[in-house]
């Protein structure tokens, strides 16, 4: 997995609650067997004005100008501001895939929703839940001020706003140490080898009925 | 020992690591794999040249992309990237050596109908895969979570899964529901009650006189949308109706093991003095068959009722959701719910594809048709089995003699990844979970409903209390 330390970018806003993965990638999307290539099609019913299929040349497809992410102002954003309860819905890993893919590498919000938290960490996104009156403040320098700018530091979880003040976060220490050195939840997993196979053998012994008879 | 809930006991009994931030390895009985989750996590195996770590705990079944026509073979996939995937799912399964209920086996279905039917999923197992709507197994007593592709590929090469324990909150609804309301109801008015953010962070045990006299294909239903209020696991105790559910399955325990497998059940169920961090509590006989009206499955109200005013809502960021979701769906403020017309019924799901959910709407549509201003009407059985019996019983020919289309097995119009489509304006009465913007085609207009609302609205082109038709019929 790659690895997640300390970012400064361009933060765009997605000002509204309950964003759903179907949102972040529509369904037929999803037909794809591959982890990569989503970017493209990332909120693509919201920023395109046609019906987006898979196959399609999408450098030749009119765009809602009103878009947030079509907007000259947030070309380059890899932080996202949301609402409450982003990436609800479908536990499609597709959808932090193609957030990652188009760029972003934070996601900021008052709360998420637990698939979408948990599958993000394993894409090397960093979710950041901030209170909502922070939320909304930050939505309000970053309306007021474009090119609006913040620093995320995972060592030192903080965030860093343009005129220097500073933001805190929490992050679980588990999920901070797996982003900071990029590590592999299943490498780290069989470390555990010789105790999953002791659980296993227990298990066996008390539930025969849950294990093939060979 | 101090009190436990079920969580708790379901949770303890599958620690297999507990580490001191929180975070615990735990063991995985059961993964059900389907087309559309599973491609990335073999091919991350394949990379990493893992073996799955235990082959027998893994069952696949293609779902989302089948298409719901006539059809013998995966060959009959007209969409090029559908039927990929599809072949894709049958070659990992061959080369990893995974049972497949594959197209044409009689077997093939939504997961989440399957799992139970075959006794795949059994109380006190838990149970994972790609696929939100996974909490439906928690119905049996089994502790089931929907994880993304990374925690497939995790649980095929580990047979565990790294959680933080969830907090446990119980829903409690009392009393007795009227006829004519069913699980359906009391799932939308749950999440109406709570909220879709309501769960997060939790898991549900539904508990309660209204769960202990629904059947287990209820608590499925109800079970199944746990995850539209937000947790990820939802949860019925064991009783009897679950033991007789499952006796005779054709992988549910057989001989001496059922008797020890009963006998280890008998404890799934939360103690009584348990404690629970939060409780909601609801009146059975106060809950009025639901229609959603938004874009959300919170959005929604009785069939008796008015579409909400953006107006009197005090909370901006929520009035702007009520705005933004009327506008979606082409509906005024104040508008009676029985004046929004359907064009489009769509019956099935994971959450209502049963043989009971059709049985319901069958009682509805018997001797009845479709309003000529329905434009299409689908009814689409969870699995191969669920037709078989839904034919057996000459349910079929209610539903064709009705005006329905009686399709073959698969997620169909719920999500639309198939040839299934809701055109772009057109209002559907579905039975399926999830109202978002476009999930059911780019530009349709959902309404969630239970089988017997969906059936009743077919009939009238617009909604209306199922009780209504049910005692003009009379
Ligand atoms: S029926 Fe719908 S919700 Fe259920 S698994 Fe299929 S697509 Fe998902």
């Amino acid at each position: 997995m790659e690895k997640f330390t300390k970012l400064t970018a361009i933060v765009a806003p997605m000002d509204r609650a309950n964003v759903d993965t179907d949102a972040i990638i529509p369904k037929q999307f999803l037909k794809s067997i591959q982890r990569t290539g989503f970017g493209v099609n990332l909120f693509d019913e919201w920023r395109y004005e046609d019906v987006g299929e898979p196959g399609k040349d999408n450098s030749v497809r009119p765009l809602r100008k009103d878009f947030v992410l079509n907007q000259p102002r947030y070309q380059g954003a890899k932080i996202l501001l949301a609402r409450e309860n982003f990436g609800c819905g479908s536990s499609r890993e597709h959808a932090p895939w193609a957030l990652k893919d188009y760029g972003f590498d934070v996601i900021i919000a008052p709360s998420f929703a637990d698939i979408f938290f948990n599958n993000s960490f394993k894409n090397g996104i960093l979710p950041i839940v901030l209170d909502a009156d922070l939320v909304s403040s930050l939505f309000n320098e970053v309306f007021a001020n474009p090119g609006y700018q913040l620093t995320v530091d995972l060592a030192s979880h903080q965030m860093i706003k343009p005129s220097g003040e500073t933001l805190d976060f929490e992050v679980d220490a588990f999920r901070r140490h797996c982003l900071l050195n990029g590590l592999d939840d299943i490498g780290l997993t069989l470390q555990h080898q010789s105790d999953i196979e002791t659980f296993e053998a227990t298990h066996k012994a008390k539930n025969p009925w849950l294990f093939a008879t060979e | 020992m101090s009190a436990k809930t079920l969580y708790d006991k379901l949770w303890d009994s599958h620690v297999v690591r507990q580490e001191d931030d929180g975070t615990a390895l735990i063991y995985i009985d059961r993964q059900l794999l389907h087309e559309v989750t599973s491609p990335q996590a073999f091919e991350g195996l394949r990379l990493a040249n893992r073996k799955p770590w235990r082959i027998d705990a893994n069952l696949a079944t293609p779902d989302h992309n089948v298409p719901t026509t006539a059809y013998h073979s995966v060959e009959d996939i007209v969409d090029p990237i559908s039927r990929i995937q599809v072949k894709t799912l049958d070659a990992n399964a061959k080369e990893f050596g995974i049972t497949e209920f594959g197209i044409g086996d009689i077997r093939q279905g939504i997961v989440h109908v399957v799992g139970p039917e075959e006794g795949i999923t059994l109380p006190g197992t838990t149970l994972v895969c790609g696929d939100s709507h996974t909490a439906t197994h928690g119905a049996l007593g089994a502790l089931a979570h929907g994880v993304g592709t990374s925690e497939v590929e995790h649980v095929l090469a580990t047979q565990c899964l790294i959680q933080k324990k969830m907090k446990n909150m119980l829903v409690k609804v009392n009393g007795q529901l009227q006829p004519g309301v069913g699980p359906k109801d009391v799932v939308l008015a749950i999440i109406g009650k709570i909220g879709t953010a309501g769960g997060n962070g939790h898991a549900i045990e539904f508990g309660g006189q209204v769960f202990q006299d629904m059947s287990i294909e209820g608590r499925m239903t109800v079970c199944n949308m746990a995850i539209e209020a937000g947790a990820r696991v939802g949860l019925v105790a064991v009783d009897q109706k679950t033991i007789d559910y499952v006796e005779g399955r054709p992988f549910a325990p057989k001989g001496n093991q059922w008797q020890a497998a009963v006998e280890a059940w008998q404890d799934l169920k939360s103690d009584e003095d348990a404690h629970f961090d939060k409780v909601v509590e609801l009146e059975g006989s106060a809950i009025e068959p639901q229609v959603s009206w938004g874009t959300s499955p919170e959005m929604v109200v009785s069939v008796n009722d008015c579409v909400p005013d953006p107006a009197q809502e005090a909370d901006a960021v929520k009035a702007d959701g009520i705005r933004r979701a009327l506008s979606y769906m082409g509906l005024k403020a104040g508008m009676l719910i029985s004046d929004i017309p359907v064009d489009y019924i769509f019956i099935g799901s994971c959450t209502n594809s049963r043989i009971e959910d059709l049985r319901q709407a069958a009682e509805v549509l018997k001797g009845q048709k479709v309003a000529s201003s329905v434009e299409q009407a689908l009814i689409v059985p969870g699995s191969g089995l669920v037709k078989q019996q839904a034919e057996a019983e000459g349910l079929d020919k209610i539903f064709v003699e009705a005006g329905f289309e009686w399709r073959n097995p698969g997620c169909s119009m719920c999500l639309a990844m198939n040839a299934d489509r809701l055109p772009s304006g057109k209002h559907c009465a579905s039975t399926s979970n999830r109202n978002f913007e476009g999930r059911q085609g780019a530009g349709g207009r959902t309404h969630l409903v239970s089988p017997q609302m969906a059936a009743a609205a077919a009939v009238a082109g617009h909604f209306i209390d199922v009780r209504q038709l049910i005692s003009t019929n009379q």
